[in-house]
């Protein structure tokens, strides 16, 4: 592995293991993947695969047992753990049950990801009513998640997640808890962000939206991954 | 602006903004606090008014020493100067022969049967010379030091008798005794109450933010620095604290004019209820800032702690220990 290869991935993985019980089978055994800046990863797999597991190694809710990992430059190694809400401020995750919060409405809820990484109140302003636009929620700006249909709950989360502009944005079967037709709309605002130029990274268990993306696609089962294929549809 | 500000800004807004949102839930932690803090400075004021009354007590009971008519105006001074400068000893009065016959005289006015007696009197006096001692603190074992001195030989020789003595003497010993026994008593109970309280506020808090983990465990992903998250739910159980403290006030304050009112009297028995008006009105301002900070102390710990529970924000030195428990396994 080059210096060259670190410095132009956005992703690098390299031997990644996870094991949660010492002598028991690892949940994540030798993974090794590498992402290119504006790519778009589908990473398919049974549930228990490990697919959660990677994400949540990726963004450092879980320490990997061993293996390095590098993102957009950051090596997981030096990563203090004081440093771990600015690490995360710098992707952006969008969860299968959403994860908004109750007590703010869609425009706080947006706000909030910029809050809390010391934006000012103009920018906030300025940023949040166009990241709306780019979800077509713009009118639901003073709504309550409450008020809203799954799938516009999951474009405010997209909203959340890409309004900071991170370099990749992770999503966590984002599609799992809606109907076929917000799952759509979720996946195409997904699209549109990877065209604007962010990594996108999709664990998905719907087999559809594979086979209609034509992405690249990296299968995992029991913690390896089986393969991985540019172009390709859905095979289990 | 200073980054720092606008963060607090932000902080002490969106805590604000929670309280509000989430009304039912603070109405709730409100209410325990205003119950709690009522009740605790009930029991204050309750302890302050008990104390006066048994001071009201004690004052009225002195030791009386009763002087022969031998003793010289030297010897009795030399007295009056030993039990001033006895540290037990509030204060010391003399009172002459021509003085307490005055005084017997004024207390007898509309007495018939006295008449004659106080005819005889104004010829040849049989009242004794009094000093009368009135302690700090009328506890037996508080006494010790004066009842040492009017019994050493000394001093024993310069009077007839004194009132600190016989069945007078048990029957005093037994108030004082009672007196600092209810004085205990009540103290005690201010104390449980404030403790029993504390934890009610507490657990109030505790189960608050606990319905609200998840939240916590949201802005911990998003990448919110432990802080920023805590703040909020710190100013929210701070508001709690300020707004049940003002309503407690409140509450009291309404209960001692609908008192003075219904009961019309100033005093109820032995207790003085115009002593617990004055009380309370002549403290109000410490009162005031001693219910905001007993408020405030205990939202913002309680909350501190029930917060630190789901951010898993434990001292560097505590997870260096912890990850050696982990690398032993």
């Amino acid at each position: 592995m080059s210096v060259f290869a670190i410095i132009v991935l956005m992703i690098l993985l390299d031997r990644v293991t996870k094991t949660y019980q010492p002598r028991k089978m690892a949940a994540l055994d030798r993974i090794s993947l590498h992402v290119e800046p504006r790519e778009f990863v589908i990473i398919v797999g049974p549930s228990g695969a490990g697919k959660s597991t990677l994400l949540k190694i990726l963004t450092r809710e879980e320490k990997p047992s061993s293996g390095k990992i590098i993102i957009g430059g950051i090596d997981y190694e030096r990563l203090k753990d004081k440093n771990i809400p600015r690490l995360r401020r710098k992707i952006g995750v969008v969860f299968q049950d959403f994860k908004l919060l109750p007590n703010k409405s869609v425009f706080e809820n947006v706000a909030f990801a910029l809050e809390i990484a010391g934006y000012s109140n103009r920018e906030i302003r300025y940023t949040v009513p166009k990241v709306l636009n780019i979800v077509g929620l713009k009118n639901k700006a003073k709504n309550y998640p409450r008020e809203l249909s799954g799938g516009e709950m999951q474009r405010v989360a997209i909203a959340r997640a890409v309004v900071r502009q991170p370099k990749i944005l992770i999503a966590d079967e984002p599609t799992g808890n809606l109907d076929p037709k917000h799952a759509w709309d979720v996946i195409k605002v997904l699209e549109r962000i990877n065209k604007f130029g962010t990594t996108v990274l999709l664990t998905t268990h719907n087999q559809e939206i594979v086979n209609r993306l034509k992405r690249r696609v990296v299968t995992i089962r029991d913690g390896k991954i089986v393969s991985d294929r540019a172009n390709s549809g859905y095979n289990e | 602006m200073d980054r720092r500000f606008i963060t607090l800004s932000r902080v002490f807004r969106s805590g604000s903004v929670n309280f509000v949102r989430n009304i039912s839930l603070s109405v709730a932690a409100t209410a325990v606090m205003v119950v709690t803090l009522t009740i605790v400075l009930f029991s204050v004021i309750a302890n302050a008014t008990f104390n006066h009354t048994i001071q009201q007590i004690n004052d009225k009971i002195g030791i009386s020493v009763y002087l022969k008519d031998s003793v010289n105006e030297e010897q009795r001074n030399e007295l009056l100067e030993k039990l001033q400068e006895n540290p037990e000893v509030k204060s010391v009065e003399y009172i002459s022969k021509e003085k307490a016959l005055e005084d017997y005289r004024k207390e007898k006015k509309n007495d018939q049967d006295a008449d004659a007696l106080i005819a005889v009197a104004s010829v040849e006096n049989p009242l004794p010379e009094t000093v009368r001692i009135k302690p700090h603190e009328y506890e037996p074992d508080k006494i010790a030091s004066i009842t040492a001195l009017i019994e050493s030989p000394e001093v024993k020789e310069l009077y007839t008798e004194t009132s600190y003595s016989g069945s007078r003497k048990d029957a005093i010993d037994k108030i004082t005794n009672a007196t600092s026994f209810f004085k205990r008593a009540v103290f005690a109970g201010v104390v449980i109450f404030a403790v029993i309280s504390m934890l009610l506020i507490f657990n109030t808090i505790q189960m608050a933010i606990f319905n609200r983990r998840e939240e916590l465990n949201i802005m911990r992903l998003l990448g919110a620095n432990p802080w920023y998250i805590r703040g909020p739910f710190i100013v929210e159980a701070m508001l709690y604290g300020i707004v049940s403290a003002v309503i407690s006030l409140l509450l009291i304050n309404s209960l001692f004019v609908f008192q003075s009112q219904a009961f019309g009297a100033t005093s109820l028995g032995l207790l003085d209820l115009q002593y617990t008006n004055t009380y309370f009105a002549s403290n109000f301002w410490w009162i005031l800032l001693l219910q905001l900070g007993a408020g405030i102390a205990i939202g913002v710990v309680s909350s501190l702690i029930a917060t630190h529970r789901y951010l898993r924000v434990s001292h560097p030195m505590f997870r260096q220990k912890l990850e050696k428990l982990r690398l032993r396994k």
